[in-house]
Parts: structure tokens; C-alpha cells; sequence
């Protein structure tokens, strides 16, 4: 870890990340990058599909596990802690919200894993539902919400249990143009309002532009 | 510092091994103890008993072993061809076309599948018999008679694997071949039977399967005349006293249910079909003909025996009556049977439950193993899944040759045990047909949100799979517990003759003269299809899981 950033108290620091997949030969989908995120920013990532910039953001939360280099919150050291003890929340491509709990139950899950309880969780739950423009739509089973609805759900979730750092995949590219346009206005209203630090994955240039506050292109498994 | 990460995740996986391999001790041990080992010993026997191949040979060569292969082989291909003949036109009947009372008719059409072998027997003789409704057709102890009875049973099979795949596909598919300029027999030839091709040759293969081990079907209908593998092993075992003959024609038996086995699995991989959002269309009128004329004849089939055998068991001197009902609850005469039926009834309950609990505990340990595919789990899987290549009375064989000495200290000669033990390992594999598939169908990245929200593992596996499989775990426990009353041909070797369970009862009845022996087996058999038909109602109605196209 070099020594300018362990003197940030804290933020996100990616060092010669390495990450490859079994095969013959085994597949190197992210290739040696570093990158630093400081609090309260949102750093896209923009890229072709197969860059490797899903790999990475799944090394950085937890889900797939490096061959090399090193994951850092400030100075605690994350590359071996599992997914659950980051701190660090996700929104998926396609949202994947619990098929069996309704929307308020999705979004009260985080909370119930911090052990908050019912009273505080049903008052943040009403926030987080007012936050996304979703009001009144707790009971309802995520079978019957539209894409947008379900992807608002998504970041709803994710944002409950206040994660330091945010990462999107793809979180838009299931909807359609217009809604794709005008829900990336509001993400990123949302992610100023929460003050969330976010890395953002996309190929969408646009997208990358409207809610990130810095890009980084990727291309081959590396950053350019 | 590559190194470094690679000796961690190294030692980490040879833990994580440990670990599988230490889960995967308990059932291993249980299908050793009472499946490979007592099934491998039969068919050592029938290979290698004193060294002499030359006499399992000559068993071989014997003409009542050939008239038994043939009579299998022929009855199960005329029972496949059957099942298709009838079953196809409903498929398409149900599958294709949406209108009022198809959730029901589906129902209908498909129960016989849940029925107990035995109860079919049951029916179909109460049909056929000589005093039968129509038993002037002269179809007593006929080969005819049990084809029709294998279809009866099986075109339930074709509708719901054919019919299922039919529904699924997508309309648009057919469609878009019509705008190409197909005409409507062209499409369904070009696109719509390509389609289904994997699921026909699929239900070909596992009816083809079921129609093998038909035991008690055979037993029952064939009487003296028509015997197969399965009841030739039966008679050997229980007449003869020839157990090295038993066990070179179990042998045979595994031999031909293995190649059917295979070449069902090989037809189940290819079906990879998308389900469809799209709508069934009611039929047109024209079409309404067609469903109803597909329908027609399935339903005839299903309704004669079933409607004879309510006859039958109805049926007193000079009318109709409770009469046999009510001797379901007093001691038949004469020492036809040591109990009463409905003894034999509690017995059965008791049984079964004992059985769907033994077979609950294996099928959640095999499957919380393999349902993240692996070359062990996929070895394990074939393990457990392989009572379902050998027939039930193969297993019942093996039990009962083989547990008839202590076996590493624990002595179950003769015990009440070896039956709900024997019910466990057939239920097995079907239990876990249900629940691997749905264990599988659980999105992978479910899990990972969830750890993103700061689940810890157990508590991903509580809310996440336990959550998502608990409707599927009721329905496959309920499922067991369903073939574990029905099961007969394990039960026959097994089940003690002064405990007999509500199954082995019925066979015996039947096999007893007299109108009163005959008239409260068909009472029994009532009774059984009933309990099984409410408690596969029950399953069908828990498996069907909430939200699970998420």
C-alpha cells in the first residue's frame, strides 16, 4: 500500500488488483489495477462488456476473490474479509430483490442483519421508500413492479443499512432508453443526498457522464 | 504475494473438502449400509456364487426366464406406445389451448400417476375379473389387460412432461414460421415438434421406465399366465425358494432399467426450453371438437377401472352396500389376514411417516451437497438417485437377503424397520428430483445481495435457500410420504406377514378367492387411493413456490 493513501483517514484504495478465472489457460479478467475513490465521490467505471469491469467491482465488494493485490477502506485492510463485513453495498443489473419478501421486507433486510429493530427499521424503510419516489408501495410484491420500480427497490435496499460505498452494476441497463435517461438524474440526486461514496459500472457513456463525478475507462482488464 | 494468495485459498479448499466430505459421511453410510450393499451382494450372488458363472447361465437359459424378459420387454414397449397414442393428443389438448375446467381436467388426467400401483391392479381387475363390469370382454390374466393398465398409469406421464413442454413453448414460435409461409402443418412439423422432440423422447423413456416396474400390476393381473422379471424374481424367492435364480434375473432386471435409465437422462439433458409469458388462446370452435375428441378416449380409460373399482368395492350379495367398508374394521375370517385393514392402515401411516422422515433427513443432506455442481457431488448424486435404476424389488431383495444376519452390530432380522428403511430408499431419489432442480433454480447473485447487506452465511441459508426452498422441502416430504403408503414391491419382501401394511394387505386379499376377500380388497384399495390422492394434493399445493420467475 503506498503512504499517501494510507494518510486519508478513509476511501476506497485498489491496489494491483488481480483477478483471474479457472480455465486452460485461466482467464485474466482484471489485470494489476489500482484506484482510489475519496469520500462522498462517485467514480464510473466505462467500458466495452468483457473488460473485466464487473470483476473488479465484484473484487471490490466481496463476491469474487482476488488472485493478487489488495482492497483498503482508509486503513483497514478488506481483501480477505467476507462480503458481509465490508460495509460495502451492491446494486445488481437486475436487481435481484428477494422473490419472497415484498418491497418493504427487501428493503428492511440489511437493517434486520444490523440488528435494528422494528420500530426504527418501519420509520426508515417509510424514508428510503419517499427517497426513491415510491411511496405507499411497501406491501406490494416485487413480482408485480415495473423494471424501473424494481431497480428503485434496488438502491432502496441497498441504501438502508448505510454501506461507505456504494457499487452499481450495470444498475440501469435493463430499462429502457428514456426511463434509463431520467432515472440516472435521480440516482445521482439520491447518492448526493445520502452522501454515499459509489463506484459506478456502465457502458454507457451518457450514463458514466450524468451520475458519476469522475470516469475511468477500461479496457482488456486495465484502466487507461 | 501471489503465492501467498494461492497457498491461503489452497488451504482453504482442502478444508472446505473436509468439510464435504464430512457432511457427506451420513448418507453415504445409510445408502451403503442399505442400498449398495445389500443390492451388490444380490447381484454378486447371481454372478459369482461359487464361482460358476456357467449356472447363472444356465438360469438364463432356462425358458422361463426368456418368456419373463420378453413378456417385460414387449409389455413395456406396447405400454410406451400406448401411453403416447393417448397421451399425446391430450398433451397437445391441454397444452395448447386455454378454456374452462383445464386446471381441472389436468388434474384429472394426472392422477393416475399418484395413485398406488396396487390400487390400479385393484381397479383393473375389478374391471377385468371374471365377475368384473366387463368381465366379458375375457381380458382376465391377459397381457391386454395390463397394457391398458400401464397406459392408464402412464399417459399421465406424457401430459405432464409433453403438455408442460407444450405450454412452455413460446407461441411466437409457430408464428413466426406461419409469417415465413408455413402453413400450419408445416410449422408444427418444422418448428413445433422439433421443439418438443426432447420432451417426447424423454417421457418415452421414463414411461418406458415405470412400464419395467410394474410389479404389482403383473403380480395381481397376470395371475398364473403373464409373469416379467419382477414377479418371476417374487415367485422364485417366495415358492421355489431359488434365491441365486432371483438374483441372476435381478440382475437382469438392473441391466434393462439401467439402459432405459440412461437413455432417459440422455433425452432430459437436451430439454432446455425457455417458458413462455406469453398466453394460451382459448380454442375456436372448430378446435373445441379437436380438444375434446384428444380427450376422449384418456378419459374413458381413466374413468372405467376407477368407476369399477367403486362398483366393486360397493358391490354385496343381491346389491349394493357398506357392507365391505365395514369389514375394514373386523378381523377378515379364516386367517386371510393376522389383522384388521385398518390396523394394517396405522401401520402403513406409521410407516410412512417414519419413512418421509428417514428419506427427509438423506435428501437434505445429498442435497445441500450437490446442489453446487461439483465432480464429487455429482458422484454422490448418482448414488443417491441410483434406487431409482434398480426396481423396488430389487431393493426389497437385497434387504431381505441380506439383512437377515446382524450387520456391523445392529441386527434387523426380520425387523419393522427394514420397511420404512426400504419405503426411505425408494422415496429417495424421487424426492430428490424435486428439490435438487429447485435448490439449482436458486439465482446464485440472491445470495450475494444479500451478503452485500451484511448477511453472514447462515443466516444467507436461512433467509435466502431455507426461504425460497421451504414450499418445495413441505411438497417433496409430503410427496414421500405419499410413495412410501403406496410402495408394494420393496414392502412385499420386507413387511412382516403379521404387520402387514395397507398395500401388502390388499395383494393378499386379492389373491384370495371368494367375493368377500375380493370385495374388501377393492374397500382397502378405496381407502389407500383416497389418503394418497388427499396427501399429493396437499404436496402439489405447497410445491408451487411464490415469485420463483425472479
Amino acid at each position: 500500500m503506498s503512504p499517501t493513501a494510507a494518510q486519508h483517514s478513509d476511501g476506497l484504495t485498489v491496489a494491483d488488483l488481480v483477478v483471474t478465472y479457472p480455465g486452460r489457460p485461466p482467464v485474466e479478467a482484471v489485470r494489476g489495477v489500482s484506484l482510489t475513490i475519496a469520500p462522498g465521490e462517485t467514480v464510473a467505471l466505462l467500458g466495452p462488456s468483457g473488460c473485466g469491469k464487473s470483476s473488479l467491482l465484484g473484487a471490490v465488494v466481496g463476491t469474487i476473490a482476488p488472485a493478487a493485490g489488495n482492497i483498503t477502506w482508509g486503513d483497514e485492510e478488506l481483501t480477505r474479509t467476507p462480503v458481509h463485513r465490508r460495509g460495502f453495498g451492491m446494486v445488481f443489473q437486475d436487481g435481484q430483490l428477494f422473490p419472497h419478501m415484498d418491497v418493504a421486507r427487501n428493503i428492511a433486510f440489511g437493517l434486520r442483519m444490523a440488528g435494528v429493530d422494528r420500530d426504527e427499521r418501519d420509520r426508515h424503510v417509510k424514508e428510503l421508500l419517499a427517497l426513491v419516489g415510491l411511496e405507499g408501495l411497501g406491501a406490494r410484491a416485487v413480482g408485480e413492479l415495473s423494471g424501473g420500480q424494481r431497480q428503485r427497490v434496488a438502491l432502496a435496499r441497498s441504501l438502508a443499512p448505510r454501506p461507505r460505498l456504494l457499487a452499481l452494476d450495470e444498475p440501469l441497463s435493463s430499462l429502457d432508453a428514456e426511463l434509463r435517461r431520467r432515472l440516472a438524474v435521480e440516482v445521482r440526486e439520491i447518492l448526493r443526498a445520502a452522501g454515499t461514496t459509489a463506484l459506478l459500472v456502465t457502458h454507457d457513456p451518457a450514463e458514466a457522464e450524468t451520475m458519476a463525478t469522475r470516469v475511468r475507462r477500461m479496457a482488456d482488464g486495465k484502466l487507461i | 504475494m501471489t503465492s501467498r494468495a494461492a497457498t491461503v485459498r489452497t488451504r482453504r479448499s482442502a478444508l472446505s473438502l473436509l468439510r464435504w466430505w464430512a457432511v457427506a459421511a451420513a448418507p453415504l453410510v445409510f445408502l451403503g449400509l442399505f442400498f449398495l450393499f445389500p443390492v451388490g451382494s444380490v447381484l454378486a450372488r447371481g454372478l459369482l456364487e461359487d464361482a460358476d458363472a456357467g449356472a447363472a447361465l444356465a438360469v438364463l437359459a432356462e425358458p422361463r426366464t426368456r418368456s419373463a424378459i420378453a413378456t417385460t420387454l414387449g409389455l413395456a414397449l406396447a405400454g410406451t406406445l400406448g401411453s403416447l397414442a393417448l397421451g399425446l393428443p391430450a398433451a397437445w389438448a391441454l397444452g395448447r389451448f386455454a378454456w374452462r375446467g383445464r386446471a381441472l381436467m389436468r388434474a384429472a388426467l394426472t392422477t393416475p400417476f399418484v395413485l398406488p400401483t396396487i390400487v390400479v391392479a385393484a381397479a383393473f381387475s375389478a374391471l377385468f375379473s371374471r365377475s368384473g363390469v366387463l368381465g366379458s370382454w375375457g381380458l382376465d390374466q391377459t397381457p391386454a389387460a395390463i397394457v391398458l393398465a400401464l397406459v392408464f398409469f402412464n399417459v399421465s406421464v406424457v401430459v405432464r412432461i409433453v403438455g408442460g413442454a407444450w405450454e412452455s413453448l413460446p407461441p411466437g414460435r409457430a408464428l413466426a414460421a406461419r409469417t415465413l409461409g408455413a402453413s400450419r402443418a408445416r410449422a408444427f412439423a418444422e418448428v413445433t415438434l422439433p421443439s418438443l422432440a426432447p420432451a417426447l423422447a424423454s417421457a418415452a423413456a421414463v414411461v418406458f421406465l415405470f412400464c419395467t416396474t410394474s410389479f404389482a400390476l403383473v403380480l395381481i393381473l397376470g395371475g398364473s399366465r403373464v409373469n416379467t422379471i419382477e414377479t418371476e424374481i417374487y415367485i422364485q424367492v417366495n415358492q421355489f425358494l431359488d434365491l441365486r435364480a432371483a438374483s441372476v434375473l435381478a440382475l437382469v432386471q438392473v441391466v434393462i432399467v439401467a439402459a432405459a435409465l440412461a437413455i432417459s437422462a440422455r433425452a432430459g439433458r437436451a430439454r432446455g426450453l425457455t417458458s413462455s409469458v406469453g398466453r394460451l388462446r382459448a380454442p375456436r370452435p372448430l378446435e373445441r371438437w379437436g380438444v375434446a375428441g384428444a380427450l376422449l378416449p384418456a378419459v374413458l380409460l381413466l374413468l372405467a377401472p376407477l368407476t369399477a373399482l367403486v362398483e366393486r368395492s360397493l358391490r354385496v350379495s343381491g346389491g349394493h352396500g357398506f357392507a365391505h367398508y365395514a369389514a375394514l374394521f373386523t378381523t377378515p375370517e379364516r386367517g386371510v389376514l393376522p389383522v384388521a385393514v385398518w390396523q394394517a392402515a396405522v401401520n402403513s401411516l406409521v410407516t410412512a411417516a417414519v419413512a418421509m422422515l428417514i428419506a427427509g433427513v438423506v435428501a437434505l443432506f445429498v442435497m445441500s451437497l450437490i446442489a453446487r455442481r461439483s465432480r464429487r457431488g455429482a458422484l454422490l448424486e448418482a448414488i443417491a438417485m441410483l434406487p431409482l435404476g434398480v426396481s423396488a424389488v430389487v431393493v426389497g431383495l437385497g434387504l431381505l437377503l441380506t439383512l437377515n444376519r446382524s450387520v456391523l452390530g445392529i441386527d434387523l432380522r426380520a425387523s419393522w424397520w427394514l420397511v420404512p428403511i426400504a419405503q426411505a430408499i425408494v422415496a429417495l431419489p424421487l424426492m430428490l428430483r424435486m428439490l435438487v432442480p429447485a435448490a439449482r433454480a436458486i439465482e446464485p447473485r440472491l445470495r450475494d445481495a444479500a451478503a452485500t447487506l451484511g448477511a453472514p452465511p447462515w443466516r444467507v441459508a436461512l433467509h435466502v435457500d431455507a426461504a425460497l426452498l421451504r414450499p418445495t422441502a413441505a411438497a417433496s416430504l409430503a410427496f414421500a410420504f405419499a410413495i412410501a403408503l403406496g410402495e408394494f414391491g420393496a414392502t412385499a419382501f420386507v413387511a412382516r406377514p403379521d404387520r402387514p401394511t395397507l398395500t401388502t394387505a390388499i395383494a393378499r386379499l386379492l389373491s384370495r378367492p371368494g367375493p368377500e376377500n375380493v370385495g374388501l380388497a377393492f374397500a382397502a384399495s378405496v381407502m389407500l387411493a383416497l389418503i394418497v390422492a388427499s396427501v399429493m394434493l396437499i404436496s402439489e399445493r405447497w410445491r408451487r413456490f411464490e415469485g420463483s420467475g425472479l
